[in-house]
């Protein structure tokens, strides 16, 4: 076993080495390629230990581990970290997908590049911090912080519109979440604690779950997004530069759906239970609708972007179906959609430093001059289209096996979706991967170099693997989700009870 | 007893005597003597804050008109440190700018006093005293630019609305003493005790007097038109002087004042302070997206920052005053060092005040740049910032006894908030460079850096400040 705060060590690692990067002086090419190798190593390290996180987990083990104490705000509000099965594999995405992305951005970003590090180094300390936190208001603080990178990146490194992404990704993100604040708030004075393992088994009261689900929903319904709450993401998506559409689609919009998981349920049951109709309803048209709207889109990116919040509709359908395959099938789906739509991004990301256009059109027959390209971006494509084999499969097959447990209809039109997303995937593959090689600028561009490669093949590698054998992800996730769905059905039948008991 | 008297008011009377012979120095030693001036006002406020932090003595004085506890201690620290780097920071900018003069320094130390006689008023009367002490040397100190239109401008506006304010606030007062037979706070209390829920209608009269008085110290809405006036008006290191130690100071009274006696009748005032709150914190935050003058700008900001803090005021508990507490200490440190950035906004010789001058700053001062865009999003109250802090305390408190739509409101004028401040760091990180700024004075610059530091580093020292300030509000309950 480990004797050591592993947790905080992977968490504020990637602070350490933001501070380090504040050392370096200089604009010259030896600043960068420091500042470059500066960030590698820390991002690399942090990924490595946190491979020892993983190795240190008790799988058979339902509650948190790993769990770390010290006193921080009064005597009610505490610094505590552990993760449980839902939340371990998110760290690990998190600092898997952080090297990819400083090697994706070495040659891409062409200014301030040690801020654009720092800024990356910080976020992955905060999101990181996210997934680690056993108390509610440290979970908000990592939470909200992330905004403030987040938005720098966008804003600064962005596109055209990218002031206006920006503020959009800022401010809706914050009006949902304050409302979450002001929810905490309230679960403090009720239970005299912030602490999650014991709200957790706190019984909120069933007008009160009400309340604090509405608030917590608009937080993590912002934040996934489900419609119609999404339009900050094509926005976001398409102005970000490359690294951070990455971490948008991968981990940032997997913190809704591990938010419903870690709090909707749990804390609010009996809520959880009543508002789940409305979320089916919001889940199949988030599928359906901007399954249609990615059809029509004419940026490689935001079809992309509308692509996911389709996805993420089979998240929050799998977690509020509440059955073992439901739950497990929206955390798989999570993980694998945030390697997949990370993958897609990088992707995106190899074409736009060719041409540096994003526009469909611009494209086609790329599969004669870029094989090796061609072939991984229909992996991810192939993937993203839920293909059996290929991870996406296995994450949208088990939250339809657990809609349709509970109620047929969704399943039904939520399955529509799956042909819609082979639709738009495979159109968008045929537009500019096949066809003539007519146009010109096309003409004379290389195919990916060994950096590209060294990025997409992990990526494309993990795609097939957990396709074909998704057992690791699903042992890790089993105990927790079983005990998560015994405790949620214990509190469902004592409220049935009690308003048998009192007519 | 005397003897213990002069003990409790120590600090105040040797502010009082330092003043003074400071006063002295400077009539004899003419202009000359305006650095040797500077330098002994900080040390002897210095020397003030020592004497807070190590006199260890708690108790009532002066006919338990002068109160000393934790939270009168706490504040008064906070509320010296405030004026002290006030004066550091005015110092270099008179000497830049070319007036000089001694008496400003030796009006902030007589503010002080009057802010310290404020924040330990246990009665009506030394309310008052402490008030007028502090309200006077501040309308001086608004005009102390008299070749300027503007300033002169703002120092008779600031005295014309200030007086009228007093003005309220002794009618209020009288009409408290009329109908409670009381000037001391206990007094007060006690009468409402005995009165039970039968409270004489004079006397609600002029507690709505006394809150509109002090809502005008405060800058709270609808007694703020003063506030962007004086604050564009002023000479830049008044405005910081301004934004600073008296909003804190007022705003400490304001607690002592409604909290110490009015307890009983918590409802009437309840409602009020919601009310002004509200609109504090909603007109802060709308009427400053607007505005182009960063001293305006900070003006309605520090409107809405006065929102925010009677929302914990407004809830009237422990968790209450603790937020309060909390929320004027971070608000303090952190508007000292935006202000600090702004009086750094120089080219050539003069000063820049519009924000779109600012653009590019990222690029031509990175260190400033970043961080101006930490205090500004601490400000807004995004965490791991400080301001996220002073937040959090307040409405929790307001959550703790159920005014849930003030906490609404609140949380939402905090988002539109979070726009106007973005919008400032999206013009130093987003926009094309302009001409580079002249380079930052190192009397700003270490005000800066601490402050700086103090609102990102918050979130690892936010236990000791906390349990400071629970100690304090225990001063109450």
């Amino acid at each position: 076993m480990i004797d050591w705060p592993i947790l905080s060590t992977v968490t504020f690692l990637p602070t350490v080495g933001a501070l380090l990067l504040l050392a370096i002086r200089g604009d010259d090419e030896i600043a960068r390629r420091n500042i470059y190798h500066v960030a590698l190593w820390t991002t690399s390290v942090t990924f490595i230990l946190s491979l020892f996180i993983w190795a240190n987990f008790d799988n058979n083990e339902a509650g948190f581990q790993l769990v770390e104490e010290a006193g921080w705000l009064g005597d009610r509000i505490n610094y505590k970290m552990g993760v449980d099965g839902i939340s371990m594999l998110f760290v690990i995405l998190t600092t898997f997908l952080m090297p990819l992305c400083i090697i994706a951005s070495k040659l891409t970003i062409k200014t301030s590049l040690r801020e654009y590090m720092i800024a990356f180094l910080i976020l992955e300390t905060l999101m990181v911090g996210v997934f680690c936190a056993l108390d509610l208001v440290l979970f908000y603080v990592f939470f909200e912080g992330g905004l403030i990178p987040m938005f720098l990146i966008i804003g600064i490194w962005g596109g055209g519109r990218r002031v206006y992404a920006s503020f959009k990704f800022f401010l809706y993100t914050l009006l949902g979440s304050v409302l979450m604040l002001l929810a905490i708030m309230a679960m403090f004075w009720n239970a005299g604690t912030t602490d999650i393992p014991t709200l957790m088994n706190h019984n909120f009261p069933a007008g009160m779950q009400t309340w604090l689900w509405l608030a917590f929903f608009a937080s993590f319904a912002v934040k996934m997004p489900m419609w119609p709450v999404h339009t900050w993401l094509p926005d976001a998506h398409v102005e970000a530069p490359t690294a951070g559409s990455v971490v948008l689609a991968a981990v940032l919009l997997k913190m809704g759906g591990y938010g419903f998981l870690r709090f909707s349920l749990p804390m609010f049951p009996l809520a959880s239970d009543a508002f789940a109709p409305l979320v089916f309803a919001l889940s199949v048209i988030a599928i359906v609708y901007t399954s249609i709207v990615a059809l029509m889109q004419e940026d490689v990116k935001k079809l992309i972007a509308y692509s996911s919040v389709a996805h993420m509709g089979f998240v929050t359908m799998g977690i509020f179906v509440a059955n073992p395959q439901g739950i497990q099938g929206g955390i798989f789906q999570m993980l694998s959609h945030g390697i997949i739509s990370g993958a897609l991004f990088l992707c995106v990301g190899v074409i736009y430093d060719r041409f540096h256009t994003r526009q469909i059109a611009a494209f086609g027959g790329l599969v004669h001059r870029m094989p090796i390209y061609a072939f991984l971006f229909l992996i991810f494509t192939l993937a993203n289209t839920g293909l059996p084999g290929t991870s996406g499969f296995v994450g949208e097959f088990l939250t339809l096996i657990g809609a349709f447990r509970v109620n047929t209809w969704v399943a039904f039109l939520a399955t529509s979706g799956v042909i819609l997303s082979a639709g738009y995937a495979l159109w968008l593959y045929r537009r500019v991967i096949f066809g003539e090689l007519e146009k010109e600028n096309l003409k004379s561009v290389l195919d990916v170099s060994r950096r590209e490669v060294l990025i997409l093949a992990p990526l494309a590698l993990l795609t097939i693997l957990f396709g074909v054998y998704p057992a690791p992800i699903m042992d890790v996730t089993a105990a927790s989700t079983d005990l998560l769905i015994s405790n949620y059905e214990a509190a469902l039948a004592a409220a049935g009870q009690l308003a048998a008991a009192s007519p | 007893m005397e003897g213990l008297a002069i003990t409790l008011a120590l600090p105040e009377i040797t502010l009082a005597v330092g003043a003074m012979v400071l006063l002295m120095v400077g009539v004899f030693g003419g202009e000359r003597s305006v650095s040797l001036v500077t330098s002994l006002s900080v040390l002897l406020l210095a020397i003030a804050a020592l004497m807070v932090v190590f006199a260890q003595t708690n108790g009532l004085a002066f006919n338990d008109a002068f109160v000393v506890d934790p939270f009168a201690r706490l504040l008064k620290f906070v509320t010296i440190v405030g004026s002290a780097v006030a004066i550091v920071m005015a110092g270099g900018f008179a000497r830049r700018m070319g007036f000089e003069r001694f008496e400003f320094p030796i009006l902030i130390v007589i503010a002080t006093l009057g802010m310290m006689m404020m924040i330990s008023a246990n009665d009506l009367i030394a309310l008052y005293l402490g008030l007028e002490l502090q309200s006077l040397s501040l309308y001086v100190i608004a005009a102390i630019n008299r070749d300027s239109l503007r300033s002169t401008e703002a120092g008779l506006k600031y005295f014309v609305l200030g007086a009228l304010s007093s003005g309220m606030l002794l009618y209020g007062a009288s009409l408290i003493y009329g109908f409670s037979g009381h000037t001391s706070f206990a007094g007060i209390a006690g009468a409402l005790e005995a009165a039970g829920g039968d409270v004489p209608l004079g006397l609600t009269f002029g507690l709505v007097f006394l809150i509109a008085g002090l809502a005008f110290k405060v800058s709270a809405v609808p007694f703020h038109m003063w506030t962007p006036d004086v604050y564009e008006g002023a000479p830049t290191p008044v405005t910081a002087f301004f934004a600073a130690a008296p909003k804190v100071a007022a705003m400490a009274l304001f607690v002592r004042a409604i909290i110490e006696p009015f307890s009983a009748v918590t409802p009437d005032w309840q409602q009020v302070l919601v009310f002004i709150s509200i609109l504090s914190m909603v007109l802060g935050a709308f009427a400053a997206i607007g505005q182009r003058n960063i001293k305006r700008l900070m003006a309605y900001s520090s409107i809405g920052h006065m929102g925010f803090a009677l929302v914990g005021l407004a809830a009237g508990t422990e968790a209450g005053v603790q937020g309060v507490v909390v929320y004027l200490i971070i608000y303090m440190a952190t508007n000292l060092g935006a202000f600090a950035c702004i009086l750094a906004m120089r080219r050539g010789d003069g000063m820049v005040e519009d924000i779109n001058e600012l653009s590019g700053l990222a690029r031509t001062n990175p260190v400033l740049a970043f961080v101006l865009a930490m205090l500004l999003f601490s400000l807004a109250g995004i965490p791991p910032l400080a301001g996220f802090f002073g937040k959090f305390y307040v409405f929790l408190a307001a959550i703790e006894v159920g005014l849930y739509g003030l906490a609404v409101i609140g949380v939402l004028a905090s988002v539109v908030g979070a726009y106007y401040y973005l919008r400032i760091v999206k013009i130093m990180y987003f926009d094309k460079p302009s001409e580079a700024m002249s380079r930052v004075p190192a009397e700003l610059g270490v005000v800066v850096g601490v402050s700086g530091a103090f609102v990102v580093l918050f979130v690892i020292i936010a236990g000791p400040i906390n349990s400071a300030a629970d100690l304090a509000a225990r001063s109450f309950f």
